[in-house]
């Protein structure tokens, strides 16, 4: 399996760290409540699909990347930097 | 026999090698079968149930029969493919499976209760009486079943692991990967041309058609030397694909030493990862066998194997062949052993409509319905549309027609589809992206076709990757269409074989449908069809046909088993390259490392790192009374230990201390530089991720450090919470464990000890301070902190300078009376200060837990703050941490459970666990720490600890976890 | 049809012309009492024992594909009452009660073989957390020995005692702990709902669950639609979608667990081993493979297949371990969707909706599992009450912070 960095180029999968699906990007504040923390933290659509899912280039450039990946075929459609929807003012 | 004239094995050559104890002699390119077959040995091996006695069925990896133990000098290796091994002098081989000869096998006896043993015949006994399972049933079943033996001794060949990367994987070296690999090459591409075999050219080895009017070789030979020629372009032998993996990976092994004598310089085998832009599968086809009763006598083979052996080894493997087929393609095998010289007795056609001309006798409609010949074929009879036959005959070559190889186009779920034409499964299109079919892999049986489709699948391929490529001129070849007429069982009286090597003969399909397990699936698991070495290769198709027949489906519908990575097994060593001894995980040694073993301290492995265990002196005989002396060291006088394997992060920019408050669970953004802080860090969770020490070093610079155990993780956890939730800020975040040595310096002299090392001696320096120093003219940091109890020190230098630092601040302690201290004295001092560690924060416990929740700001939010707030998390009933303490002296008890006294002991009564425990010197007591449901609240009660596993029963006193100096005291000193 | 040894005889003598199916094929009736979506382990047990134990007759097991084809055939065998925690601890150790007697229970050989397991430690710290572990399962009334290197050495000569990247200080011996033979499982249980009157529905994939007033009323399926009174889900690594249609939303990733197998060989390994520092485990099959595996490949997946990374992982963890496997040849590889949830530990519980039920979660470990998930789920959907031994596998409890978390590594779902 190779996943392209955008930063790094193509690179085996060795190089990544899988976290989950990328409802760990919205945090919910501090008073949203059990039911919006327990969305955040527990609760998946865990599609069988196309999904968005977090990667750390972990021994690259230590940028988190939100890959979009069929979870049936494997197959990579897109990756891009976590930090950059951020920059660039994408509600995460 | 060998036949004069026939075969490219070198008859200059001669080869000795051993099997079963025997000497015999091939020569230099024969492999075990071709070379046994040349000296009239047909009995190879025994099959896994019954124990019939087989040879040889095929010339290829998809062997079934023929699996023999390889003996080397210190290991043997089992299940060796005899059609794939190569013969060298000195090799040493032996027939598996069988006692006390391949010749005469007590297991035998299996065959004449063959009819007790039908398919799944387990499941239905050996039931009672329960305990006779693994006393008898299954020691019995486990000792007859198995095939090859293991030594048990550690493998100790050399393997390795390698990556490559090209434009076009080209997958086998017949004419259809020759004509891809020739034509991308001749375009500039990075080519990879892999095959299993050791020599190039597929079944045009076999074979042996005319190209140009030539022999087949000729043109191999050529293509083969301009592909070697060409930098752009890597051969490579004895190389399988062995899977496909996602996004153009793939698995090879190459068989790099295995066809001669052990040597230094050459591994074993070695396991590829090929990273490839594009691919093309030409692995060819294979022969596949026809299920009449007995057909499993050695001597019964396929046609093209048959074929093999005479025109690559120039080995006959009957005197008086006969041909058993479905199809034109067999035919070739017969005029090819007459024109070599070889009595064929007949070609048993199945067909009725076939041509009958042939310079043998041809009987059509013929079906063979029973052989003879106990270790060996003799005779075979059957009937054909004229009569009866009887022949003598040793060698029967059959076919039952060809199987495109489409296994790795299935690795990715893929799976291939029924083309009646050829009565075959051929691949789908598209179903490992970036891989394209081509030759017979893809159906295509004729030399012609497989050229040209070779070439077009190179074209094509490249044009995707924007490489273009031009047609090359190929050789002429034959277009003879094939023609085949399905058949795949001949009904008899005897068992009609399927799957050789599993002993799965026709009747145990039936049986599985007539028992419910219609699906393909159910018929395989309830037979085992397939699920021998050879996974089915020739006898999957053929069963899952008869099981159609047996339900009444058609093959589509029945559809195939699931193809799966391997597709030739592949050694654990070379998969596991490197993994051996110490390559399993990476050894990350501190700066120390080397001054700590020249005083003999034993090293212990904390996470990679290495750490001394602790430093005996002359005298101490054991652990216990060096980790003594090093705690009194240290409460007395002075110690100095390496904590360079602790975390550190360095963090800048404006919002760095915005930063520190919301990943710790307390402030950071009002210490003041010049200072450090204890900070506790929660997962998201709610539940204590770690802890450790942050310094302000300068208004937007921040040190942090974390455990050892958890360096790698923090950081992770850092990077995820800056680019997720705060990437906008002014903040910048880097490890720099490795570039700083940093030793503890503690104990009532620790001060007088700095003074001697450092420039310039220490001012007012309180607890928890933070500054630069500096060492014999280099730049370094100091930290008042302690993790002992003790005054406390640490002093961090550039990792260059750390060895001599160490050394010199070992030495200077000395002469103070103090010295270096391991790991075991840290964890005495540290329980005796009631300091936590991973012990107690393992993934279960809260801030409540161990007692800081007040650690926990009511005045900001702070990551995992929301969920430690869940019911669940907090309250009475979960597990506090608390101090325990015994007068006496046991045995270490961690790990015991907590129980009210006078309760009953079992799980509900539990009141909690014990998780570190030491004999403290100090107290003269053995401590511990633990937790114990609503354990705060119950300081100065007794508590019984039951150990069961070290047959432990105690009584202590529950008590705050801080032993030594509650105050801080002389922290502060 | 009653199996013995004595009928595998007379059998035999008659040429096996009278052994009759395992189970029938029945069309789905329009209505059931209870169904089951999912032909697992779990599915068939639950369905066994709701007849069994609760005199359900009107039952019916919907499975898209054919019975045993999902983790119940697929799985490394290993069964074993060794977990730690209130909550695991009770239900494993019923399991394994259950295990015990399974053989007489079902009429069918599953092989359970209680050849003992070894997990290893490699330092002071984990020999701790194995004492605990092992603590708990004697407090539990199930059994544990702590061995130290040479106690060791003893049952596994054959490890690398000598060079291994993390020398082995001892194990933590479970000797009722071993394997069992997966398929027969499934078979096993299949035959005894059969024979309870049990409908099988196999190639029957549930594409809706209907829902009236709060209230489960049938399913949709890919032969039509079935009304219910009680309908269970039980499909393992495929609960997400089937909770979908019921409009939940549950705490679970799908994962990649993948397998490995050798050739045959003599025997060499006579226990369950594992090396939770190098996330490999091993066992030898009555049949000669080697049997074993290791973590997940770790991204979510519903591919049942997986990548090199985690294979060439389990193989050097082999080869550091115990390098006398290095010859034998790794035959087959495979994989499986796991349910992972946030703790590791499962959910047997009802749902929001009256009559629908819930059994997922089972992350790696959900074959030992079988009989008593069977037997829980069987309890709840009868009695609509928590079964004693399950009554901490709530769905609620993440949200409540009521965890099993017995590796401690925290929600996020593909650690555990
Ligand atoms: C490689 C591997 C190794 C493992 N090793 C072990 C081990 O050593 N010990 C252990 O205890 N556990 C182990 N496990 C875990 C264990 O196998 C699983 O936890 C357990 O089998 C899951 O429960 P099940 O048997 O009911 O699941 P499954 O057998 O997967 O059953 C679920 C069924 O639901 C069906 N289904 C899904 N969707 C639908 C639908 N819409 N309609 C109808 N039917 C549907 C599926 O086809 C499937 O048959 C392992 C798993 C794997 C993959
Ligand atoms: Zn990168």
């Amino acid at each position: 399996m190779r996943l392209t960095c955008p930063l790094c180029g193509p690179r085996d999968r060795r190089e990544f760290y899988y976290y989950g699906h990328e409802d760990y990007l919205q945090r919910p504040g501090p008073d949203a409540g059990p039911e919006a923390w327990d969305d955040h933290l527990h609760l998946r659509d865990n599609i069988a699909g196309e999904v968005r899912d977090l990667w750390y280039h972990e021994t690259g450039c230590a940028q988190w990347l939100v890959v979009t990946r069929n979870t049936v075929t494997h197959e990579i459609l897109s990756t891009e930097l976590v930090a950059d929807r951020k920059k660039k003012g994408v509600r995460a | 026999m060998r036949i004069l004239g026939k075969g490219q094995i070198d008859r200059n050559r001669p080869v000795s090698f051993r099997f079963d104890g025997k000497s015999y002699q091939g020569y230099q390119g024969d492999t075990v079968a071709s070379a046994l077959l040349a000296n009239d040995v047909r009995l190879m091996g025994r099959s896994f149930k019954y124990h019939r006695p087989r040879g040889v069925l095929t010339a290829g990896s998809e062997e079934p029969n023929a699996l023999l133990e390889v003996v080397g000098a210190t290991n043997q290796t089992p299940n060796v493919r005899a059609t794939m091994q190569e013969i060298f002098d000195g090799l040493n081989t032996q027939s598996q499976n069988r006692f006390p000869s391949l010749s005469f096998d007590f297991m035998g006896v299996n065959d004449l209760l063959s009819q007790f043993l039908s398919a799944g015949f387990y499941y239905k006994t050996f039931m009672w009486p329960r305990a006779f399972w693994e006393k008898l049933y299954e020691p019995v079943i486990r000792r007859a079943a198995g095939l090859g033996r293991l030594s048990g001794k550690h493998d100790e060949g050399h393997y390795e692991k390698a990556y490559a990367f090209c434009d076009l994987l080209v997958i086998g070296s017949g004419p259809a990967g020759l004509a891809a690999a020739l034509t991308a090459a001749r375009a500039g591409a990075d080519v990879i041309l892999a095959e299993e075999d050791r020599e190039l050219g597929g079944r045009l080895l076999a074979d042996e058609p005319d190209l140009d009017g030539a022999p087949a070789r000729d043109w191999v030979s050529s293509t083969e030397a301009e592909l070697r020629s060409l930098p752009n372009v890597r051969v490579m032998t004895r190389t399988t694909v062995t899977g496909a993996y996602d996004n153009g990976t793939f698995g090879a092994l190459e068989r790099v030493g295995l066809h001669t004598p052990a040597r230094a310089d050459l591994p074993r085998e070695c396991f590829w990862r090929i990273a490839a832009k594009r691919a093309v599968l030409a692995a060819g086809a294979l022969e596949r066998p026809i299920a009449f009763p007995m057909n499993d006598r050695p001597g019964i083979m396929l046609a093209g194997a048959v074929r093999s052996y005479l025109n690559r080894w120039g080995v006959t493997a009957g005197k008086r062949v006969t041909i058993f087929a479905n199809n034109d393609g067999a035919r070739q095998t017969a005029r090819q052993l007459m024109a070599a010289g070889v009595e064929v007795a007949a070609i048993l056609d199945s067909r009725t409509d076939a041509t009958a001309i042939e310079d043998c006798p041809v009987y059509l409609g013929a079906r063979v319905t029973d052989t003879s010949g106990r270790l060996g074929l003799r005779s075979i009879s059957g009937a054909h549309v004229g009569g009866n036959f009887q022949i003598e005959t040793d060698c029967l070559a059959m076919s039952g027609g060809w199987n495109p190889t489409v296994n790795l186009t299935c690795h990715l779920n893929g799976r291939p589809r029924w083309n009646v034409d050829i009565a075959a499964f051929v691949p789908s299109e598209g179903v490992v992206p970036g891989l394209s079919v081509a030759g017979s892999a893809n159906g295509d049986f004729t030399t012609h076709a497989c050229l040209a489709a070779g070439q077009a699948a190179a074209i094509e391929a490249l044009a995707e990757i924007g490489v273009t490529a031009a047609a090359v001129p190929l050789p002429r070849a034959e277009g003879v269409p094939y023609a085949i007429q399905p058949l795949w069982l001949v009904e008899g009286k005897g068992r009609a074989w399927l799957d050789f090597a599993n002993d799965v003969t026709s009747k145990d399909v039936k049986l599985s449908a007539q028992e419910g397990f219609t699906s393909v699936e159910h018929m395989k698991r309830y037979t085992t069809q397939g699920m021998a070495p050879d996974q089915g290769k020739s006898s999957n198709v053929a069963a899952l046909a008869v099981l159609a027949d047996a339900t009444g489906r058609g093959i589509p519908e029945t559809g195939t088993t699931t193809y799966r990575p391997p597709f030739t097994p592949v050694s654990i060593a070379a998969m596991g390259a490197g993994g051996r001894a110490m390559g399993f995980a990476p050894q990350r040694f501190t700066t120390s490392d080397q001054a700590s073993r020249d005083r003999h301290a034993p090293m212990i492995e904390a996470g990679l790192w290495y750490r001394p265990s602790y430093f005996p002196k002359p005298g101490e005989k054991t652990w216990r009374e060096s980790c003594d002396r090093e705690v009194n060291m240290v409460r007395s006088a002075v110690g100095v230990s390496d904590v360079s394997t602790l975390g550190k992060i360095d963090i800048q920019g404006k919002d760095a201390a915005r930063f520190l408050d919301l990943v710790y669970t307390n402030t950071f953004s009002n210490l003041p530089i010049g200072r450090v802080r204890y900070g506790l860090m929660l997962r998201e969770d709610g539940l204590v991720l770690d802890d450790g020490t942050t310094a302000r070093l300068d208004e937007n610079h921040f040190l942090m450090t974390t455990t050892t155990a958890a360096a790698g993780l923090v950081m992770r956890h850092l990077d995820f919470i800056h680019q997720t939730h705060c990437a906008d800020w002014d903040l910048r975040l880097i490890s720099v464990t490795e570039s700083w040595a940093q030793f503890a310096v503690a104990g009532p002299k620790a001060r007088a000890l700095l003074n001697a090392v450092l420039d310039a001696p220490l001012g007012d320096f309180p607890f928890m301070a933070c500054g630069e120093t500096q060492v014999g003219g280099v730049k370094g940091r100091l930290f008042r902190i302690s993790f002992s109890g003790e005054e406390g020190y640490e002093v961090a230098v550039p990792s260059r300078y750390g060895e001599s630092l160490f050394r010199d601040l070992v030495a200077k302690a000395e002469a103070m009376g103090g010295g270096p201290y391991g790991m075991e004295a840290l964890n005495v001092l540290r329980i005796e200060k009631g300091f936590i560690t991973h012990a107690e924060i393992h993934g279960r416990t809260t801030a409540f837990d161990i007692g800081m929740e007040k650690m926990v700001s009511p005045k900001k939010d702070c990551i995992g703050k929301a969920m430690a707030a869940r019911p669940g998390m907090v309250g009475e009933e979960r597990e506090q941490l608390v101090g325990l303490r015994l007068a006496q002296e046991t045995k270490a008890f961690g790990g015991a459970h907590l129980f009210t006294q006078g309760a009953e002991v079992e799980r509900e009564t539990s009141q909690g666990y014990v998780t570190s425990v030491c004999w403290s010197p100090m107290f003269g007591a053995t401590l511990a720490m633990g937790f114990l449901k609503n354990g705060r609240a119950r300081h100065g009660e007794k508590i019984r600890i039951v150990d069961h596993l070290r047959d432990l029963d105690l009584l202590a006193e529950v008590c705050d976890p801080v032993f030594h100096d509650p105050k801080g005291e002389k922290l502060r000193a | 049809m009653r199996y013995s040894g004595w009928k595998v005889i007379t059998q035999g003598l008659l040429g096996n012309k009278g052994w009759t199916p395992a189970w029938r094929e029945p069309a789905p009736k329009a209505e059931y009492d209870a169904i089951i979506i999912g032909g697992g382990g779990h599915g068939l047990s639950t369905a066994y024992y709701l007849a069994k134990n609760h005199g359900l007759r009107n039952i019916a097991v919907l499975e898209k594909g054919y019975l045993g084809g999902g983790n119940v055939g697929r799985n490394t065998t290993i069964v074993r009452a060794n977990y730690f925690l209130k909550g695991n601890q009770e239900f494993y150790s019923h399991s394994l009660k259950l295990w015990e007697g399974l053989e007489a229970e079902l009429n069918y050989n599953v092989m359970h073989s209680q050849r003992g397991l070894i997990n290893l430690f490699h330092s002071d710290g984990q020999r701790d957390a194995f004492a605990r572990r092992g603590n708990s399962m004697i407090n539990q009334g199930d059994d544990a020995i702590l061995l130290d290197r040479e106690g060791v050495r003893e049952h596994l000569p054959y490890l690398d005692f000598e060079q291994t990247r993390f020398p082995i200080y001892g194990g933590l011996l479970h000797p009722r702990g071993g394997t069992a033979r997966h398929d027969a499982v499934a078979w096993g249980y299949a035959r005894g709902a059969d024979r309870l009157g049990v409908d099988l529905i196999q190639n029957c994939e549930v594409t809706g669950i209907d829902i009236e007033n709060g209230k489960v009323v049938g399913v949709q399926t890919s032969r039509g639609a079935i009304k219910a009174k009680k309908v269970g889900i039980v499909v393992a690594g495929r609960s997400s979608q089937v909770a979908a249609m019921a409009g939940m939303r549950l705490p679970i990733e799908s994962h990649i667990l993948q397998a490995f197998v050798t050739e045959g060989l003599k025997p060499v390994i006579h226990h369950v081993i594992s090396f939770g520092m190098g996330h490999f485990y091993m066992s030898q099959s009555d049949k000669g493979g080697l049997v074993f595996g290791g973590d997940l490949d770790f991204y979510a997946s519903y591919a049942a297949r997986g990548n090199l990374p985690m294979v060439e992982h389990v193989m050097e963890a082999g080869m550091t371990l115990m390098p006398m496997i290095g010859r034998a040849k790794v035959l087959r590889s495979w994989g499986g969707i796991m349910d992972m949830s946030p703790d590791g530990s499962p959910i047997i519980d009802k749902t929001h909706i009256d009559g629908l039920y819930l059994d997922c979660g089972w992350n790696y470990g959900g074959f030992k599992a079988v009989p008593a998930s069977g037997w829980c789920m069987a309890h709840l959907m009868a009695t609509d009450q928590s079964h004693e031994v399950a009554r901490r596998f709530r769905l609620d409890r993440f949200r409540t912070g009521h965890l099993l978390d017995e590796e401690g590594t925290g929600s996020q779902h593909n650690l555990h």
